[in-house]
C-alpha cells in the first residue's frame, strides 16, 4: 500500500495524545491511592491534557489532508452501524471533548471530592470525567485499530495484533512523552512515567515482532489464477489497461526498493524500542532532564517510520491485475 | 429480486478497447460530470476509467495463448466496498443490485478502495471522488431511447458480442443461461464476495474422432470375407419384381 503522510501523521499523533492522557490518569489514580505524590492541577493535569489536546488536535488536523472533500467530513459520522472509520470520526471528537473537559476541570481546580465511596476513596469529577475519557481513549485505539484490521484483503493487518500494536505503540509513545513532560516541568514522576513507558514499549516490541514474524509467513490468499480464473501454472501479464499508470498503481504500490523497506523495519526496530529505553536508563542514571525528552523525540521518530513500514508491508490483492504496464 | 451484471465472454474478446472508449465517451460526457484526465497527451497521462481491457498471456512459449481480460466493477452481491463508506456515499441499490457512489457525499477518503480486492475504484484527481462503472444507470433506465439501446455502451460497442448484460438472477435470463451452460465462473470466489458480473471460459472446439470410427471394426464385411456368390439358377432380384 501506499502510505499517505496524513494517515501516518494522523495515527502517530493521536496515538501520543491518547497515552498521554491514559498517563495523566494513571498518575492521578496512582496518587488517589496514595502510591504517588500528589501534582497539582493547574501546572501538571491541565497542561499534561492540553499538550494530549494539542496531539490529538494535530492527528485530527492531518486527518483532513487525506479526504478529497475535507468541507464534506461532517458526513462521515453517518455510517457508525458498519464503518469502523465513521466509528473513528465520533470517537476521536468525543476522546478530545472529554480530555478538554478533564483539563478545564482540574485547571478551575474543581477538586473537592463529589462523594466518597466506601468511607475511603474520594471521588471528585476529575476522577469520573477521567475515566468516561479513558474509556473513550480506548474506544479510539480499538476504532482506529479496526480500521486496518478491518480489512479482510489485507491480510497483513487483518489481525488482532494491529489493534493492540496501535494500543501498546500509542501507550508506550504517551507515557514515554508523560516521562519527558515530567522533565520539563521538574516533576518527580519520570522515573513512574519511564518505568511504565519502558514496559509498553517491551509488550509492543512482542507484539509489533508477532504481526512482522506472521506477516512474513503470510501465504497471499488470491493468486493471479483465481484472479482472472484461468488455471494454469503459468499466467503473465502482458498489458494493464494503462500505459502512464493509475490510481490503482498509485495508491496500492510503494513503489520502493527492497533494500529501503528493508532498512527502515531495521532504523524503526531500533528507534522505536532499544533506543528509547536505553536513553531513559541513560536519564535515571545521569538523572537528566533532557534525556526524556531525547527518548520521546527518537520513538517517536520511529513511530513515523514504523507507520509508513506499516503500509508498505501490506499487499492488495488488486495489485495481481497491475503486475506490468506493457 | 434482480441483479443486473455483465457477462464477459473472455472467448470471442479480442481486447479491441472498444467497449473502454466508449465507456469513457457515455460517462465522460453523462448528467455526472466528467470523468477527467490528467496531462493526456503529455507523458504519463492518466486518467478516470470504469473499465479496462488488461492482456495475460497463459502458458510457456510456444505453446502460449493470449487472453484479453476486461475488468470492471462487478456489482458484488455482498459489496465489501459498501459497509465501510462512512458516509454511506457508496450503496447497493436493492431494486437492481446496482453498486453505486453518490459523488455527493463521497468525501473522497478511498477507504472503499481498500475494501474491494478488485481494482474496480478509481478516484476522479480533479473532483476528488471515487468513481466505478454505474452499468450505465442513466442509459438503460431512460425511456426516451429505443428499448435495444437501453444497455450498457459498453455492450452495445462490442464487436464482438463479448459482452452480455442481463438479470443474473432471472433464470430464464440468456446471462443466466451462459452462465449456467457455458460455464461461467466469478473472479476471487475465495473472498465470498459474490461477484454478480460473471466470465465465461476459454472454449475449444475439438473433432474427437476415434481410430475405430474411422475404421470400422465391427463390418460383417471384413469379419467374414466375401460372402460366397449365389447360384446362377436360383431367381434374382429382377426375376421376381418389375422395379
Amino acid at each position: 500500500m501506499h502510505p499517505a503522510l496524513s494517515v501516518i501523521l494522523l495515527t502517530t499523533l493521536i496515538g501520543v495524545g491518547q497515552g498521554l492522557f491514559l498517563a495523566l490518569y494513571t498518575g492521578q489514580v496512582y496518587s488517589l491511592a496514595n502510591l504517588l505524590e500528589h501534582q497539582d492541577s493547574q501546572t501538571f493535569y491541565a497542561l499534561g491534557s492540553a499538550l494530549s489536546l494539542a496531539f490529538l488536535g494535530a492527528g485530527l488536523v492531518a486527518s483532513f489532508f487525506h479526504l478529497g472533500h475535507p468541507e464534506r467530513a461532517w458526513r462521515s459520522i453517518a455510517r457508525w452501524r458498519t464503518s469502523w472509520l465513521s466509528r473513528e470520526v465520533i470517537a476521536l471528537p468525543a476522546a478530545m471533548l472529554l480530555v478538554f473537559l478533564y483539563g478545564l476541570v482540574h485547571y478551575l481546580e474543581w477538586t473537592t471530592p463529589l462523594f466518597t465511596v466506601a468511607g475511603a476513596l474520594p471521588v471528585d469529577a476529575t476522577l469520573i470525567i477521567g475515566a468516561l475519557a479513558t474509556l473513550a481513549t480506548f474506544a479510539l485505539f480499538i476504532c482506529t485499530g479496526m480500521i486496518y484490521a478491518g480489512i479482510r484483503f489485507l491480510q497483513e493487518w487483518h489481525s488482532a495484533l494491529t489493534v493492540i500494536n496501535f494500543t501498546l505503540l500509542g501507550g508506550a509513545s504517551g507515557f514515554m512523552l508523560a516521562a519527558a513532560f515530567s522533565a520539563f516541568i521538574g516533576v518527580h514522576l519520570v522515573g513512574f512515567y519511564g518505568t511504565w513507558a519502558v514496559i509498553l514499549t517491551l509488550s509492543a516490541l512482542l507484539t509489533r515482532g508477532a504481526s512482522l514474524l506472521r506477516n512474513h509467513r503470510l501465504r497471499p490468499k488470491s493468486t493471479l489464477q483465481s484472479a482472472i480464473g484461468i488455471r494454469h501454472t503459468t499466467i503473465r501479464q502482458i498489458a494493464q489497461g494503462a500505459m502512464g499508470g493509475s490510481f490503482n498503481t498509485r495508491e496500492f504500490f510503494h513503489h520502493q526498493s527492497r533494500h529501503m523497506v528493508r532498512m527502515a523495519r531495521l532504523v524503526f526496530l531500533v528507534l522505536v524500542f532499544p533506543a528509547p529505553v536505553l536513553l531513559l536508563g541513560a536519564a535515571w542514571g545521569l538523572s537528566s532532564e533532557l534525556l526524556p525528552i531525547l527518548a520521546f523525540l527518537t520513538q517517536y521518530l520511529g513511530l513515523l517510520i514504523e507507520r509508513w513500514y506499516f503500509f508498505i508491508d501490506a499487499r492488495h490483492p488488486q495489485n495481481l491485475y497491475y503486475q506490468s504496464i506493457a | 429480486m434482480t441483479q443486473l451484471a455483465l457477462v464477459i465472454d473472455l472467448n470471442v474478446c479480442v481486447g479491441c478497447h472498444a467497449c473502454v472508449t466508449s465507456c469513457k465517451e457515455w460517462n465522460t460526457s453523462g448528467w455526472a460530470g466528467p470523468m477527467t484526465d490528467q496531462r493526456p497527451y503529455d507523458r504519463d497521462p492518466t486518467g478516470t476509467f470504469f473499465n479496462r481491457v488488461q492482456t495475460f498471456e497463459v502458458g510457456q512459449y510456444p505453446n502460449t495463448e493470449t487472453v484479453h481480460f476486461p475488468k470492471s466493477c462487478l456489482h458484488c452481491e455482498e459489496p465489501p466496498c459498501v459497509p465501510v463508506c462512512p458516509t454511506g456515499a457508496s450503496y447497493k441499490r436493492p431494486e437492481d443490485g446496482i453498486v453505486l457512489v453518490d459523488y455527493d457525499k463521497c468525501i473522497g477518503c478511498k477507504y472503499c478502495s481498500w475494501a474491494c480486492p478488485y481494482g474496480a475504484r478509481e478516484i476522479d484527481e480533479k473532483q476528488r471522488v471515487m468513481k466505478k462503472c454505474t452499468l450505465c444507470i442513466d442509459r438503460i433506465y431512460d425511456q426516451s431511447l429505443p428499448e435495444a439501446e437501453r444497455k450498457p455502451a459498453c455492450v452495445l460497442a462490442c464487436p464482438t458480442n463479448a459482452r452480455l448484460f442481463g438479470d443474473v438472477h432471472d433464470p430464464d435470463s440468456n446471462v443466466s443461461i451462459l452462465i449456467r451452460e457455458e460455464g461461467g465462473y466469478p473472479l476471487m470466489p475465495e473472498w465470498g464476495t459474490k461477484p454478480a458480473n460473471h466470465y465465461l471460459p476459454r472454449r475449444k472446439t475439438r473433432l474427437r474422432i476415434h481410430e475405430d470410427e474411422l475404421l470400422r471394426a465391427d463390418n460383417p464385411l471384413k469379419k467374414e470375407g466375401q460372402l460366397p456368390a449365389p447360384p446362377s439358377d436360383s431367381q434374382t432380384l429382377d426375376d421376381i419384381t418389375s422395379w
